[in-house]
């Protein structure tokens, strides 16, 4: 272990590689867990069902069919049923995948952006700018993270817009966090201090050789953030601070679904519900195996 | 003494910190939509009225001075008087909060059972069915939307087998509280002797707390898993194993407390973050707790309200942490503090 040590402390336990290099090898370990790889096809089935929703969806997705109002699943031409509007659930669903994806997507770069940003400087330039970086950033995970996001929610007013910034904004501590890590550990390995020596510019060694080799964890964590995001933006629609009815959203869905509650018309909540959490179990499967394959402890 | 003089530190730093929130909700707050006095002026207040009502309140002042004016009041234990219920927030805080923690305390009791069984149970059979059974079931309900499964809890269990009660709070409105002692209905109706209450009370608390224990075992079990593996695989237990002690003592004495410390902090941050979401629990089964206080305050922009709960949240979150690090230090004598 001795001689070892040395190594770990330097690099945080990794060798660089080339960026190619390492994904090849997370595709590789891809195929031999089945697990990690059926998490990786549902969150694909999702985007691509999301994609296709203009497509394949029977009905638009605040269409109203007067004459069908609440008819229970499998009635003809309404597979799942529909709510008590006539709105036709599977449809809905489908376009619901398009905007809670987009929604996800949108709010987790967001945030990996602006929190990697504030971690990278914090951890490159230290002394007083990573101080007031860091405890700012404890300020905001001071608070309990769904009331904040309710507080941010309420102030900017309901909308797609609104779900997209007070989701976003919960996680730029996280990954502000991660990433200062991350560049701490890198910051005095061989090759950062190469490429210092070589007369790189300070921005350079840090956008160019610093951050494409901290990617690995960004990676993991952004995949199990757009679980929470989902989760998050859900919760904040179904509250009536998020998306507006009768957006065709996850959440929205299911807030609409309270009305049915003591009419028993189970399926206007459920089918939703049901999207939220498979979607999300395949962002944990695929996090939970990207985490295990990128570690090097447990390959 | 080095213990007490740490936790002295940390209980200083905490004011920063918490001083620094409460700044930034007087900020938030402030651009907040709507006017706060709106429900409790009627349509005939007059207009000086009005003027003096905003007076009175400090509204009518730059924001930072409202904070200034806040801080002097606070430090004489006044948060203020709610906008909405007309009581003073620290009265109002004092009720509900009971109501939270009593659902959380029993659904952190449930998922460190569950969670810390399904851990153990993954380490000591790592890779085979039992395992990947628990793990799956950790990370299934982590990925269910926590009022979703509420309302498909209340499905199954009030509407169709009519086992649970109505959503409708803690206990039923026609059944009188128990005298307040500890705020937990469960404890003060068992120790002033009303058995129906106290059924009662379970009853109510049933379906909440598996919805949270649920959702929220899962970091618990994994941690117990990793931290068990690394301790089974530890030096110290395989001296222990050579020298022929009793597997029982070896797993209980020797593994599960050298692993409990990083459980112990994975619990405490589950701990503090199911009281934040406790919201979305609380709106499905009308809860009269400090999430739907907190809540209904934000919808009223009720300041005062919205300043005193997240003062009390962000105290308790940040002592949940120093109350872990300290019991780590004292597990643990490696912890360097």
């Amino acid at each position: 272990m001795a001689f070892g040590s040395q190594q770990v402390g330097t690099t945080g336990g990794r060798l660089p590689t080339g960026g190619n290099e390492r994904f090849g090898d997370i595709w590789y370990a891809l195929r031999r867990n089945p697990i990690t790889l059926f998490g990786l096809f549902i969150v694909l089935t999702v985007i691509i069902l999301g994609a296709l929703a203009p497509i394949i969806a029977p009905y638009g997705p605040t269409e109203k069919n007067f004459a069908y109002t609440s008819v229970p699943p499998g009635t003809e031409g309404f597979l799942l049923g529909t709510d008590q509007f006539g709105h036709d659930i599977l449809s809905r669903l489908l376009y619901g995948a398009r905007l809670d994806m987009l929604i996800a997507i949108s709010a987790v770069a967001t945030s990996l952006v602006i929190g990697s940003f504030f971690g990278a400087i914090a951890a490159y330039v230290g002394g007083a700018v990573d101080e007031v970086t860091m405890r700012a950033m404890d300020v905001m995970q001071a608070f309990p993270r769904f009331i904040f996001a309710m507080g941010v929610a309420y102030a900017l007013g309901p909308g797609l817009f609104t779900v997209i910034v007070a989701t976003a904004t919960l996680n730029i501590p996280g990954y502000a966090r991660l990433m200062r890590s991350e560049i701490l550990a890198l910051k005095t390995s061989q090759f950062a201090r190469a490429a210092v020596a070589v007369g790189n510019p300070a921005w350079r060694v840090l956008f160019v050789h610093l951050l494409p080799n901290s990617l690995g964890p960004i990676l993991v964590m952004s995949t199990l953030q757009c679980g929470w995001a989902i989760l998050e933006a859900a919760g904040l629609s179904f509250i009536g601070l998020g998306v507006p009815v009768p957006t065709a959203e996850w959440g929205v869905m299911i807030n609409m679904g309270l009305q049915d509650f003591l009419a028993g018309h189970w399926w206007s909540y459920t089918f939703p519900g049901l999207a939220i959490a498979i979607t999300v179990l395949g962002f944990n499967l695929l996090g939970d195996g990207l985490e295990d394959i990128l570690d090097p402890r447990r390959k | 003494m080095r213990l007490l003089r740490y936790t002295l530190r940390r209980l200083l730093l905490l004011i920063p910190v918490l001083l620094a929130a409460l700044f930034v909700t007087f900020f938030l707050t402030r651009i907040l939509p709507g006017n706060p006095l709106q429900r409790v002026i009627s349509p005939y207040t007059s207009e000086e009225r009005r003027a003096e009502m905003m007076r009175e309140a400090y509204l009518d002042r730059p924001f930072y001075e409202q904070f200034l004016f806040y801080l002097r009041d606070l430090a004489t234990g006044d948060m203020g008087t709610s906008y909405t219920t007309s009581q003073p927030v620290a009265k109002d805080l004092l009720e509900r909060f009971p109501a939270t923690l009593e659902v959380v305390f029993y659904a952190m009791v449930l998922a460190i059972v569950l969670g810390g069984l399904i851990g153990i149970v993954g380490a000591l059979a790592k890779d085979t069915i039992p395992d990947h059974v628990g793990r799956i079931f950790a990370v299934l309900g982590v990925s269910l939307p926590v009022f979703w499964l509420g309302m498909m809890l209340l499905f199954v269990f009030f509407y169709e087998w009519r086992i649970a009660p109505a959503p409708m709070g803690r206990i039923p409105v026609a059944m009188s509280p128990p005298e307040r002692l500890t705020g937990f209905f469960t404890i003060d109706a068992l120790l002033t002797g009303e058995w129906e209450i106290f059924v009662a009370a379970l009853r109510g608390l049933m379906l909440p707390v598996i919805a949270i224990a649920f959702t929220s075992l899962a970091p618990i079990a994994r941690m117990t898993r990793s931290s068990m593996i690394d301790a089974l695989e530890s030096d110290y237990v395989r001296t222990a194993t050579v020298l022929g002690l009793p597997r029982p003592l070896i797993l209980f004495q020797h593994a599960l407390k050298n692993a409990i410390v990083p459980v112990l902090t994975i619990t405490a941050a589950v701990f503090g973050f199911s009281l934040g979401g406790q919201v979305l629990v609380e709106y499905v089964f009308s809860w009269p707790g400090l999430g739907l206080y907190a809540y209904n305050a934000i919808l009223a922009s009720d300041f005062p309200a919205i300043q005193g709960f997240i003062l009390l949240a962000t105290t308790v979150y940040v002592l949940i942490y120093l109350v872990v690090d300290v019991l780590s230090a004292m597990i643990d004598p490696r912890i360097n503090y």
